[in-house]
């Protein structure tokens, strides 16, 4: 007789989610008791699921209940299966199809402006995130799940990984720190994830060894596409090593800044005017820019303030941030009209630009606007603009033509 | 007498009864096609003789009042749902009931809601044979285990004017509780401890019944202004100490949404709204009292503001949020039909452009016109939609009855109607081949909108013309279903029995559709 184990949520609030709990037994078949609120239309396919995954795993004697709150099926496949694992462990694994919408590969330079966390553990969050258009949506392995729970949350974010439609965000997931979120790489390198967030990063060392641990988990893959890496700086150590973090390696793309740790690090706290940041995250910035990726800002946690929202993006702009996370899909709209260039800046730069093909045309070596010389830095930048608002929606492909 | 005979298909393809609970029924024969004979029904005619002179007609409980009212077996009587889910006025009329062993009441509320799960066991123990009027939660649900002796029907606000004014029902006694009455009968609801708005929903009942008793714990001397209703339709007055609870008067679903998923869902619909040109200055919008649909005001009032434009009118429920939009010059007129909160009740009581209307001026069918098909904009929800944009709002996919209609058959005369659902609830995909009730059929349900998707009914060419160069995704009816079943499974069909527990009126009194009774 094995031990009972238990895994997934259930009560009041859980939605979308399963409750399920497992003994092994020395006989008797599989006994299973459903309890689903969506008995009606999905009971047998459910009992089919269950079944379907005990004997993948060679499961004959058990006694199964699975108090169902409205699971997808790749909820009900990571429960049981994390179940099946604390009662025998063992290396073989219940994969389920990957969605063709899912094989996608990010590129290096792509719009960070908003990344969405979702707490691994959390199904019922996980199911829409896509639809709010996040640039990224982040499963959480890390602080948003609870100790006693990151084992399962594993199974799921893997099956989210490979199940869920994330409409083209950039698919991201932070591990862990330290062996632990080593070891949760192995549930999310073979799952076609496009970026790794690494957390508490304080020495180039640390990405060399996610490195090192994906690069063999590759060997005995086909081939991997690429996977970025975002290590997150948290404490003084990381901000006096970002340079060396953010050029420790080809595929680290951005550098992000998490601002609750390194406070609570340096000895004080975080405060919305944020005078004690300004150095950490204009060495982030700095960083960042002389390695040529992304630096991106912390969260704003007050997810009713929209205003104050607006105001903060607008700060880490003039910063030099890339983009910020946020913490609530209300935050992304937001995030992104802010980030976007303004109508102002569009129109100053759609002059530059224009004035820059002139001289081109005319096979002018330097460009003017009036009697103003243009410096290349600057044409630089207002192509930098147009291309971004074009990307935005906020200006037309063929914006020169319509002009004229 | 058997709950219902004769069953027959109608134009929808449903098997409906022609006989419910003993009386002949019409089957549903399309939109507008069912053409009425006949004249009106009328209430007794009576003499000022034998009323007091000084117009006291205050008697001492509810009890005495029914007692005089002549009730016995098998009578009809009426209640109403302003008060919501704080309703303290049905529940007594039916423990005196009993205890006089008076049998097979039917019962004839506006709406029934949580708090009247108390008068199950008058169903149970035969002093109410059944309902006829909306069957929600533990109501519903014993109605669909087929617990009730009766067949239940459920009509619309408009269709239960027209079934009182048609003499399709006929109301015995009236119950009509009021926040503020004087002796004569004189009522309304925008003053005292119970104030609720309006009584609108008690209109009908105080022409038509043979016997109308005001119940109320805040009496007035003579005269109860204003009078919503006349004292002149009154034949006697109850004070009780409390009518209502105010707390739960004011309705929990009147906050605009936080769920992000909702909130997608009413942006995208006021900006389709927008994009289609269906907003414009003048334009007018049915508000509902949802969160989701709460949510479209507000985007609905920054699109006015923005553009200096106005509102002719708001038609529905109100609340703070439309008050705010009357108050600042966002919308010219509230025609309210139900108020939801405190605010909306001061602006009825002192703001002459908040005007209380009934469901004979905005909804009966078997008039000279109503208000709802002058409506712009109407944003309704749904339990479930069909590939052909039928509409379900009273039984769950899982056969189960747990809502009534309520005004939304009616809203559906609307120049445009718009559905904001999520795809699916939970596992529960709400696009289906067939819905499992038919409550609106699909010609007058325009729009889709989910969060995966915005469907535009075939019929409507010239949303589809406007819309063609959205960036909103604008997608068929039928990929919408296949991306719910792709998400969540293809769902069985719930179990039902071919035993019919209630039916569905369509506003014109035609039997739309069966509900079965569920499998247990």
């Amino acid at each position: 007789m094995g031990e009972l184990v238990f895994t997934g949520n259930k009560g009041v609030g859980v939605r979308s989610d399963c409750f399920v709990s497992l003994e092994l037994t020395s006989g008797g078949g599989i006994r299973l008791a459903l309890d689903s609120k969506v008995d009606v239309m999905f009971g047998n396919s459910i009992r089919k699921e269950i079944h379907g995954i005990l004997d993948h795993f060679n499961i004959k004697d058990a006694f199964v209940t699975v108090e169902d709150s409205g699971a997808l099926p790749f909820v009900i496949a990571a429960r049981l299966e994390a179940a099946i694992n604390k009662a025998i462990a063992g290396e073989k694994e219940f994969i389920i199809p990957m969605l063709n919408e899912n094989q996608y590969v990010t590129s290096k330079d792509r719009n960070r402006f908003s990344r969405l966390y979702l707490p691994g553990n959390t199904p019922s969050l996980m199911i829409n995130a896509g639809i709010h258009r996040p640039n990224g949506i982040i499963l959480d392995l890390e602080d948003a799940v609870a100790p006693d729970k990151k084992d399962e949350a594993r199974y799921l974010v893997r099956n989210a990984l490979r199940g869920v439609d994330f409409y083209g965000a950039e698919r991201m997931v932070r591990i862990n720190q330290g062996e632990r979120g080593l070891a949760d790489l192995d549930f999310i390198v073979p799952h076609n994830v496009n970026l790794i967030l690494l957390p508490k990063c304080e020495h180039p060392e640390q990405v060399h060894a996610v490195n090192a641990r994906i690069r063999e988990i590759g060997q005995h893959r086909e081939q991997l596409n690429p996977i970025w890496i975002m290590p997150i700086i948290e404490s003084a150590m990381g901000v006096i090593n970002a340079f060396a973090i953010a050029s420790s390696a080809e595929n680290v793309v951005s550098l992000a800044i998490g601002l609750e740790d390194y406070t609570a690090d340096i000895g004080t706290r975080r405060t919305a005017e944020g005078s004690e940041s300004f150095f950490a995250r204009s060495m982030v910035v700095n960083a960042a820019r002389a390695a040529g990726i992304q630096p991106i800002d912390s969260v704003f946690s007050d997810v009713a303030d929209m205003d104050g929202l607006a105001e903060n993006v607008r700060r880490s702009k003039a910063l030099g941030f890339d983009g910020m996370g946020c913490i609530h899909p209300r935050q992304i709209r937001v995030i992104h009209e802010t980030f976007a260039p303004a109508k102002e800046e569009i129109e100053k730069a759609k002059k530059i630009v224009n004035a820059y093909h002139e001289a081109e045309a005319k096979g002018l070596g330097v460009v003017a606007l009036g009697s103003k010389m243009i410096d290349p830095p600057v044409v630089r930048r207002a192509l930098n603009t147009i291309q971004l608002a074009i990307k935005m929606d906020k200006l037309e492909q063929n914006w020169r033509e319509s002009n004229e | 007498m058997s709950k219902y005979d004769k069953m027959v298909t109608n134009t929808a393809g449903r098997e409906v009864p022609t006989v419910v609970n003993g009386k002949p029924a019409t089957p549903y024969m399309g939109i507008g096609k069912y053409k009425p004979t006949g004249r009106k029904t009328a209430p007794p005619i009576v003499s000022c003789a034998d009323y007091p002179a000084d117009g006291n007609k205050v008697v001492a409980s509810l009890t005495e009042a029914l007692i005089k009212c002549g009730i016995k077996d098998g009578m009809t009587i009426s209640t109403h749902h302003h008060f919501r889910n704080g309703d303290l006025v049905a529940v007594p009329i039916f423990d005196s009931a009993k205890e006089m062993g008076i049998k097979d009441l039917m019962w004839f509320p506006s709406a029934s809601f949580p708090c009247h799960e108390p008068l199950i066991k008058y169903l149970e123990d035969g002093t109410i044979h059944h309902i006829e009027g909306s069957m929600n939660g533990a109501l519903g649900r014993f109605t669909s285990e087929g617990k009730m002796k009766g067949l239940g029907v459920l009509r619309s606000h408009g269709g239960r004017y027209q079934a009182v004014q048609d003499g399709d029902v006929h109301v015995n006694i009236a119950v009509i509780a009021a926040p503020s009455a004087d002796s004569f009968g004189n009522a309304n609801g925008v003053n005292g401890p119970a104030a609720c708005g309006l009584l609108g929903f008690a209109l009908a009942d105080s022409q038509y019944a043979d016997k109308v008793i005001i119940v109320t714990d805040n009496l007035v001397p003579f005269p109860c202004i204003p009078w919503q209703i006349q004292g002149n339709y009154v034949d006697y007055v109850v004070v009780l100490d409390q009518i209502g609870i105010p707390e739960m008067i004011i309705s929990g679903t009147t906050e605009i949404t936080k769920s992000p998923d909702r909130l997608l869902l009413a942006e995208w619909s006021a900006q389709f709204c927008d994009e289609a040109g269906l907003i414009y200055d003048g334009f007018s919008f049915q508000a509902g009292a949802g969160g989701t649909s709460l949510s479209i005001g507000i985007y609905f009032a920054n699109i006015l503001r923005e553009r200096g434009w106005k509102a002719r009118f708001a038609r529905g429920g109100s609340n703070k949020y439309l008050v705010k939009m009357l108050e600042e010059g966002l919308v010219d007129y509230i025609l309210d039909g139900q108020t939801f909160d405190l605010e909306g009740v001061r602006s009825m009581r002192d703001n002459p452009a908040h005007v209380n209307t009934s469901p004979f001026t905005s909804y009966n069918y078997h008039g000279k016109g109503n208000f709802s098909s002058l409506i712009d904009v109407v944003i309704l929800g749904a339990t479930e939609v069909d590939v052909n944009f039928n509409a379900n709002v009273v039984t769950h996919s899982d056969g189960l009855l747990l809502h009534g209609i309520g005004g939304w058959q009616n809203c559906l005369f609307g120049k445009t109607v718009i559905l904001p659902i999520p795809l699916f609830r939970d596992r529960i995909p709400v696009i289906r081949n067939e819905v499992t009730t038919l409550c609106a059929p699909g010609e007058l349900i325009d729009v889709i909108v989910t969060e995966r998707g915005i469907a535009i009914n075939p019929r409507r060419t010239d949303l589809i013309e406007k819309m063609k160069k959205s960036s909103l995704p604008i997608r068929t009816i039928e990929e919408l279903k296949e991306e719910a079943e792709k998400i969540c499974g293809v769902p069985e069909k719930p179990k039902l029995t071919d035993e019919i527990v209630a039916v569905i009126k369509w506003v014109d009194g035609t039997i739309l559709d069966s509900v079965y009774k569920v499998d247990k």
